[in-house]
């Protein structure tokens, strides 16, 4: 990773921060559809990082976010997951002869189909353990899987927009 | 030993994973209690801060809505006031003073607010410089809120009533028998009202008031109407469901209020040995 690209994910990471925290805290499409777009952050982080900065990082964003929404644990439980099996994720569906060196796992660089197959998977994790984890005990895991099946569709389709509007086409961001 | 250093050094992310992961949910263990001080929420100051300016500019668009409420709420406490008026009489015997001064009252503004989870809290913007301690309740004039859980020097988390760790003592105001509300963390509009016996008669359409037992909130406060009364599995409880008088999703201004003598009902019941649950 060189400078400007550190330098370009690092205002990333506070863009997607303030959003999340500032305008989609409360929202709730028909109640069931949450927006997690910080994601987004940890999902484009670049191909060859390794996972043990990854998992701090996320754990530490997560962090971040549960300050905010007073759920403390939650966000840092459910993102350190998906920064787990984002590594593993990434190998399962390597495309024959691996990735290019300098690949991001992007939109603009991979296209929609692996873009797809990619994070709905990763984010549906996310979800699953972040319900999991706070409808512990009130029992109804249906209404667990609804929230998050329909907040990682919600989610994802978030996170395309947003990258089909910012980011640049083979020029990191 | 060397190979086992190797060992745990190529399994190292996985290691820290559930390091973290265990970190995570002792974390969620411990900010799920309804009691105790949480390390990091809302109410320390950059957090606070955000949030204040957030609200400032979200909240100006619901000034309208939220000078109705007050308007309406004078016009009740001036009516109020009128039959409280004490007749000038020479006959006229003061209150116990002990009686008199049982609750406090202070008024804050919600600043961060959250109502799609199992666990929900509410911020607000006043904190300990202002006279807020752990433990007081709070209301609006549409009724209960919930109650403070940590505060600190400029602001305070409270837990909502909607927030499956705070049960409520409550009761029906037609036949005054008590019972505790709990939500259930499906409906931000629905919440129950757990432990009223068989034999009590409740019908849809009743109120549901605080009962002033807890030492929280004094007696009187609306929390909501019955909506179905049915006979549970339970073969000793009923299943009641209570419609909110709150709209949590635009509760703005709220009032605190704080019992004066909650320090000697505690050491009373810790000399009688009973555990008050709040």
């Amino acid at each position: 990773m060189n400078f400007r690209n550190l330098i370009t994910h690092i205002f990333l990471v506070i863009c997607l921060i303030s959003v999340q925290i500032l305008l989609l805290k409360n929202l709730a499409l028909f109640g069931v559809a949450f927006c997690f777009i910080y994601l987004l952050a940890i999902l484009s982080f670049p191909i060859n990082m390794r996972s043990f900065p990854l998992i701090l990082i996320s754990f530490g964003l997560g962090l971040l976010i549960d300050v905010f929404y007073d759920t403390l644990g939650l966000h840092a439980a459910a993102a350190t997951l998906l920064a787990f099996l984002r590594t593993y994720w990434l190998k399962a569906i390597s495309p024959n002869g691996g990735y290019d060196d300098a690949n991001n796992p992007t939109l603009p660089e991979m296209g929609i189909g692996w873009y797809l197959s990619y994070s709905l998977p990763l984010v549906f994790a996310f979800s699953l353990m972040f319900f999991i984890a706070d409808q512990w005990g009130t029992g109804g895991f249906y209404g667990v899987l609804n929230k998050s099946l329909f907040s990682s569709i919600f989610t994802v389709i978030l996170a395309i927009i947003v990258q089909l509007l910012f980011f640049k086409r083979r020029r990191g961001i | 030993m060397l190979r086992i250093l190797q060992f745990l050094y190529s399994l190292r992310s996985f290691l820290l994973f559930v390091l973290l992961e265990v970190l995570a949910i002792g974390l969620i263990v411990s900010n799920n209690s309804p009691q105790g001080a949480a390390f990091f929420n809302s109410s320390n100051a950059l957090t606070g801060s955000v949030l204040k300016t957030r609200s400032d500019v979200v909240d100006f668009f619901s000034l309208a809505e939220a000078n109705d409420a007050l308007l309406t709420e004078n016009a009740a406490l001036s009516e109020q006031l009128k039959t409280l008026k004490a007749i000038p009489d020479s006959a006229n015997i003061p209150l116990d003073s002990a009686l008199e001064a049982q609750f406090d009252f202070r008024a804050a503004r919600i600043i961060s607010n959250s109502l799609r989870f199992a666990h929900n809290h509410i911020t607000l913007n006043k904190g300990a410089k202002d006279g807020v301690k752990p433990g007081m309740g709070v209301f609006n004039e549409q009724g209960v809120i919930g109650r403070i859980k940590s505060v600190s020097e400029n602001y305070s988390v409270a837990i909502s009533l909607l927030n499956t760790e705070l049960s409520l003592s409550s009761k029906i105001k037609t036949n005054d028998s008590f019972g505790t509300t709990k939500w259930d963390g499906k409906n931000s509009k629905k919440t129950k009202l757990l432990y009223v016996p068989r034999h009590v008669t409740a019908s849809p359409g009743d109120t549901v008031i605080t009962t002033g037992y807890s030492a929280v909130f004094p007696e009187g406060i609306l929390v909501g109407i019955i909506e179905s009364v049915d006979q549970s599995e339970d073969p000793n409880y009923l299943d009641i469901v209570i419609n909110l008088s709150t709209d949590f999703s635009k509760a703005h201004y709220v009032y605190l209020v704080e019992n004066t003598q909650l320090a000697e009902l505690d050491s009373l019941y810790k000399q009688s040995e009973i555990e008050n649950e709040f």
